[in-house]
C-alpha cells in the first residue's frame, strides 16, 4: 500500500492501478492544424544599458506588434533579474549591416596602419608619464 | 568562389574557433541542422513548462509557489531566447510553431512524463535540470554565434532550477517517513528518463559525427552520461536516497561509476510519440496557441490604432 498519494491532476491518466483521486481527462478531439493566416508581429532588435554610464548592448530579438509592446516584453524576457536600467528596441528590419563576404576589403584600409596605434613608437624608457 | 573554397574557409573558421554569424556562408547542412537542434531546444523548454505548471497551484507554501512560477517563466524566457537564435538561420517563429504541432519537430522527450507528486519538482530541478545543465554548458561554446550566446543566457539562469530543486528535496529528506517515501518514489521514476536525456549510445547516434566536426557539439552523449551518473550518483548520498539502479557502483579502474542498461525500447517509444504523455502536451500547446488567437489578434489592431492617433496628432 502506498504510504503517500499521486494525483493525476489535470496531466495525466492512464497509469494503471494509479491515484484514487484521478479524474478521466476530457479528450478532445485533436484538430488539423490550421494553415498559417496571420501575419506574424515584427521582430524587434533589443538593446539594454545594464547601468548608468554604460552603453546600450545587443542582447537579442523578440516579436512584438508595436514598440511599446517590445519594450515591455524586453523587460520581461531580457531583465528579469535587474540585468537593464534602460531599454531600446528597433524594429529588425531597419537595422542596416556591413556585408560579411566583403569583410576583407571592406576593412583592408585599416591594415596596414599600425602607426595609428601608441605602441608603433619606440621611446626610451627614461620617458615617463607618456 | 567555389563551393569546396567556401566550404573549407567555413570549415577553417570553425577549426580555430572563429564563431560563424548568420549571414556568413555555412553549409546547408550545417544550417538544417542548428535550425533542427535550436528549434527542437526551444520546443523542449517551452512544452517543459507544462509538467511543472501543473503544481504552481498546488505547491505546498508562498515561498515554494514563487519558485516555482519564477522558474517556469524563466523556460519562457528561455524558449525565446532559443527561437530567436533559430530565427536568425532564416525559419520563421510561426513555422517553427507550426513543426512543433504537427509532430514534425521534437521536443525533449522527458517532458511525456507525469509529474505525479510534490516531489516530482524537486527530482525535475535536481536530475533534469541537471542533465539538461551537462548538456547545455558545452553548448555555450557552440560555433554558431546566436546558439552560444542564447545558451550562455540559459546556463546563468539554469543553476538556479537546479539548486532550488535540491534543496527542496533536502527538506523533504528532513522531513515524514511519508515524505521520504515520496521522494524516493520520485527518483525511481525519474532516474531513468534522465539518463535518457543524453540521447542514444555514441554507436546510434546518427547526428554526432557532422555536429562534432562543426562545433555544434564537443562532448559525446555517452561521455556526458557519465558525467551525469559520476555527479548524480554523490549527490544523492546527501539526500540519503538511492538510485534505481542495482549495478551503480564504484568502477576504481576507470574511474568511473558503472551503471545498468537503459531501456532504448522505452526511450524510442516515447520519441515516437507513444509515452505516457505526448498527446496530452501537444494538446495543451495547440490548445494554448488557439486560445491566444484573439490576444495576438488584438495586439496588432490596438498597435494599428495607437499609430493612427500618433499619426493624426502629427498632422
Amino acid at each position: 500500500m502506498d504510504l503517500f498519494r499521486k494525483y493525476f491532476y489535470g496531466d495525466y491518466d492512464a497509469i494503471k492501478g494509479g491515484s484514487n483521486n484521478s479524474q478521466p481527462v476530457e479528450q478532445k478531439e485533436t484538430q488539423a492544424i490550421q494553415p498559417i493566416e496571420n501575419i506574424e508581429w515584427p521582430l524587434w532588435e533589443i538593446f539594454i544599458r545594464s547601468k548608468q554610464g554604460l552603453d546600450h548592448k545587443h542582447v537579442g530579438s523578440l516579436h512584438a506588434a508595436d514598440a511599446h509592446m517590445a519594450v515591455e516584453n524586453a523587460r520581461d524576457v531580457y531583465t528579469r533579474r535587474l540585468e537593464g536600467v534602460s531599454i531600446w528596441v528597433v524594429e529588425s528590419k531597419f537595422i542596416h549591416a556591413s556585408n560579411p563576404d566583403e569583410a576583407e576589403s571592406f576593412y583592408e584600409p585599416a591594415n596596414d596602419k599600425v602607426y595609428r596605434h601608441p605602441t608603433f613608437y619606440d621611446l626610451p624608457d627614461e620617458l615617463t608619464h607618456m | 568562389m567555389s563551393v569546396h573554397d567556401l566550404e573549407k574557409i567555413f570549415q577553417d573558421k570553425i577549426d580555430n574557433e572563429v564563431r560563424i554569424e548568420p549571414k556568413d556562408w555555412m553549409p546547408e547542412k550545417y544550417r538544417q541542422t542548428l535550425i533542427r537542434q535550436i528549434s527542437q531546444h526551444a520546443h523542449s523548454e517551452i512544452v517543459g513548462m507544462l509538467p511543472e505548471g501543473n503544481w504552481i497551484s498546488r505547491a505546498p507554501s508562498l515561498k515554494r509557489k514563487q519558485i516555482l512560477i519564477a522558474k517556469v517563466q524563466d523556460e519562457a524566457g528561455h524558449g525565446l531566447y532559443l527561437y530567436s537564435a533559430a530565427e536568425t538561420l532564416g525559419i520563421s517563429r510561426d513555422e517553427m510553431i507550426e513543426q512543433l504541432h504537427s509532430g514534425k519537430a521534437k521536443y525533449s522527450s522527458i517532458f511525456n512524463y507525469p509529474t505525479l507528486t510534490w516531489a516530482d519538482m524537486g527530482a525535475i530541478g535536481w536530475l533534469v535540470d541537471g542533465a539538461a545543465i551537462m548538456n547545455q554548458v558545452p553548448l555555450t561554446r557552440a560555433s554558431f554565434g546566436p546558439y552560444s550566446r542564447a545558451m550562455i543566457r540559459v546556463c546563468k539562469e539554469e543553476s538556479f532550477h537546479q539548486r532550488q530543486g535540491f534543496e527542496s528535496l533536502l527538506v523533504l529528506s528532513k522531513g515524514t517517513e511519508e515524505q521520504r517515501a515520496m521522494m524516493q518514489d520520485a527518483i525511481n521514476r525519474w532516474w531513468w528518463p534522465s539518463l535518457m536525456m543524453f540521447g542514444p549510445h555514441d554507436t546510434e547516434s546518427t547526428n554526432s559525427e557532422a555536429s562534432m566536426k562543426w562545433k555544434i557539439k564537443r562532448f559525446s552523449n555517452d561521455e556526458l552520461r557519465q558525467r551525469f551518473v559520476d555527479m548524480i550518483a554523490e549527490q544523492v548520498k546527501l539526500l540519503h536516497m538511492t538510485l534505481p539502479d542495482p549495478d551503480l557502483k564504484w568502477n576504481e579502474e576507470r574511474k568511473h561509476y558503472d551503471f545498468g542498461v537503459i531501456d532504448w525500447d522505452e526511450f524510442w517509444n516515447v520519441v515516437n510519440g507513444n509515452g505516457p504523455c505526448n498527446k496530452q502536451r501537444l494538446d495543451a500547446r495547440k490548445k494554448a496557441w488557439e486560445d491566444g488567437e484573439w490576444v495576438r489578434e488584438a495586439a496588432v489592431a490596438h498597435a494599428e490604432k495607437r499609430r493612427d492617433r500618433l499619426q493624426k496628432a502629427v498632422a
